[in-house]
């Protein structure tokens, strides 16, 4: 548990506790139970059992071989259990260690995201269970990505979160997050508060795989700060069922030349419930964001939303939002968002959503594919985002992340 | 039906309840390749799309024998693997799915797929486009060379071709004319040629490319007239379809 020292958090907190979130269903908190059980800590989380390795795998995250990693952090329920760093220059360790080992880091805690933001961010301020810190030094540049993994093993547990990312000027960081159950079927709540902050001329590179129960409720709640000729790169993957799911990161570009690019993707079967997308404000000169989603259901509902605000001079910005509805049932509802303030702005974007087309599926047949084949070949082109900037390994593995679930979409 | 690889029996197609084609006839051995002419709407394309399968052209009579089979009743894809390929006029973009993606889609083999796809490539000039979306912002002339690209990894026995010049400049045309001859092996003395090919032309360029030994002229859904395809050509650049839908009109005893 992280005692804060600001007690107006907390006063903001109690406001806010019962205050619902802008968007989404309205979660019972109280369904959920807190646990304040330690976990041991495993130095070695190799020795994990098999099954729970493979569950963390499968959300991107690697315990047999840690070559592939700089670092990395686990979080079982609400406890730490494992961080490591394997590379100089970066920092990893429980929020709650952070905090004592920084007194600066109070500085940052609560500054991207507002601690009322809403009833969930209020919950992860009045009971959290600790989180990561993840901090590059000035002038590093990570080889291999830092992993996180948050793992609910508890039924009805809800795990509250607060993660704080720093990239310290001219740094490169690359964190793979996986969030994955341990059960297929218990009820699950996790509230997520991610703070990133982008000093200048930093990269960062944040690729998240989600791997719920069709009983989890996930609340996320992520605001990013970037500096002047910095970049934010975000891929975010959902495949797996999850029941309630609602997060609209934020990214605010305060320096000039400041670059973000969201690529989402998402897959809604029967019974999920999705409401995700992206939002960027280009607050300085020549700042520039690109928001790309792919969304799928087949049989679930997704509200895929994109919003760019532009405050600066030749700022650039573009929203592509597509949608597809595979099967009978399922709704896809895009809402692509254009704010400008000012002339000499570029903002556009794009939206589609449709089932896949005859014509394209024929076209393919006709050079000898099933029907079958050529309806996976389409949505496999359909989830391939071409991501600028990602190193060749992490495109490679994002690309593995997302054909595993195709077996599941067709 | 002696020697015949391909035989078209009294076919009858129609297209969302409306007969398009009536009593069509055609008969094609192996390694030859026949050229249909006819004015617009005449009903080209359809006999084109309804040989390949499209679900869309419903065979109301007659039937289709290929190499022994009746394909009839098969769908699009089995017509394909069984030999039967077809360059599309206006392909749809689908957008995720590479140009390399097709052409590994058309070749059947596994071995050295990659160095394959490459060398078609180099080979129709479309290197740059094997990464690119299929057909997103092609022009004219890439399309017809990504269609036979696919079609020379793909190798079937049947070509069905539909205005292989229309779109394309006069750079462009000899390419095509050549990647169309190496597909219909027309370098291959015909004895020894297994590829047939139903091409579609409007302007008979294609003529001094491919060995073309047939032509027809459609005109509102049947096939009115067979022969040599250079003398159809002839007749019909001094006289117009008009003339030959006289013609034709004057050989049916209905009128």
């Amino acid at each position: 548990m992280v005692e804060k020292k600001s007690g107006s958090h907390k006063d903001r907190a109690r406001a806010a506790s019962a205050k619902k979130a802008a968007l989404g269903e309205d979660i019972d908190l109280s369904a959920y139970v807190s646990s304040t059980d330690e976990q041991p800590y495993q130095s070695d989380p190799s020795t994990l059992p098999a099954k729970t390795r493979e569950q963390m795998l499968g959300a991107g995250v690697i315990l047999d071989d840690p070559s592939q990693r700089s670092g990395t952090f686990i979080q079982m329920d609400n406890a730490p259990l494992h961080s490591s760093v394997r590379q100089e220059g970066i920092e990893v360790m429980a929020v709650g260690d952070a905090l004592d080992k920084y007194d600066w880091l109070s500085d940052y805690w609560w500054q991207a995201v507002a601690v009322d933001t809403d009833k969930y961010t209020a919950s992860v301020e009045l009971s959290q269970h600790s989180g990561y810190f993840i901090r590059s030094l000035p002038g590093h540049k990570t080889d291999y990505p830092v992993q996180a993994c948050l793992y609910l093993s508890k039924a009805r547990l809800a795990q509250n979160v607060h993660n704080i990312i720093i990239a310290e000027e001219d740094s490169e960081l690359h964190i793979i997050t996986g969030c994955t159950t341990a059960s297929d079927e218990e009820a699950g709540l996790h509230l997520g508060v991610s703070e990133f902050y982008i000093k200048r001329g930093a990269r960062v590179t944040f690729t998240m795989i989600h791997n719920w129960n069709a009983e989890t409720a996930v609340r996320p709640r992520t605001a990013v700060i970037v500096e002047e000729d910095g970049l934010f790169l975000s891929n975010y993957v959902l495949m797996k069922p999850v029941r309630s799911l609602q997060m609209y990161p934020s990214v605010t570009c305060a320096g000039e030349n400041a670059a973000v690019r969201f690529n989402s993707i998402l897959v809604a079967a029967a019974g999920s419930s999705l409401d995700a997308g992206s939002r960027v404000i280009l607050n300085a000169r020549e700042a520039r964001t690109e928001i790309v989603s792919r969304a799928i259901t087949t049989g679930g509902d997704i509200t895929a939303r994109g919003y760019i605000e532009g405050n600066a001079p030749d700022v650039k910005g573009h929203l592509e939002c597509r949608g597809l509805i595979l099967g009978g049932k399922g709704t896809i509802y895009a809402i692509p968002e254009l704010k400008g303030t000012l002339a000499g702005i570029d903002l556009s974007h794009e939206a589609a959503v449709g089932k896949i087309a005859e014509e394209e599926v024929e076209y393919l047949m006709a050079r000898g594919l099933t029907r079958d084949e050529a309806t996976a070949t389409i949505v496999r082109g359909f989830l391939r985002v071409d991501i600028e900037g990602l190193p060749p390994f992490l495109a490679a593995e994002l690309q593995r992340a997302v054909e595993a679930s195709e077996r599941d979409i067709m | 039906m002696g020697g015949f690889a391909l035989s078209i029996e009294q076919l009858g197609v129609a297209v969302e309840g409306r007969q398009i084609l009536r009593g069509i006839n055609l008969q094609m051995k192996l390694g030859e390749t026949h050229v249909l002419f006819g004015p617009n709407g005449s009903g080209k394309t359809t006999l084109l799309m309804a040989i390949m399968g499209f679900p869309r052209y419903q065979i109301t009579e007659g039937k289709i024998i290929f190499k022994g089979t009746d394909i009839t009743r098969l769908s699009l894809d089995e017509r394909a693997r069984l030999g039967i390929g077809m360059s599309f006029q206006r392909p749809p973009v689908v957008r995720g799915v590479k140009t390399r993606d097709m052409v590994a889609a058309c070749l059947k083999e596994q071995d050295g797929e990659e160095q394959r796809i490459n060398e078609l490539a180099e080979r129709v000039n479309m290197a740059d486009f094997l990464d690119r979306d299929i057909n997103y912002g092609f022009s004219g002339g890439e399309i017809k060379r990504s269609e036979l690209m696919q079609l020379l990894a793909q190798k079937p026995e049947l070509t069905l071709i539909d205005e292989p010049e229309s779109g394309v400049d006069l750079v462009n045309i000899s390419l095509i004319g050549e990647l169309l001859n190496s597909l219909l092996e027309k370098d291959c003395p015909l004895v020894d040629r297994t590829c047939m090919g139903l091409v579609i032309t409007h302007t008979g360029h294609i003529l001094d490319y491919v060995n073309a030994r047939t032509g027809y002229v459609m005109c509102d859904g049947v096939i009115g007239c067979e022969g040599d395809p250079h003398e159809i050509l002839a007749t019909i650049r001094e006289k117009g379809y008009e003339e030959c839908i006289q013609c034709f009109l004057r050989r049916t005893p209905s009128g």
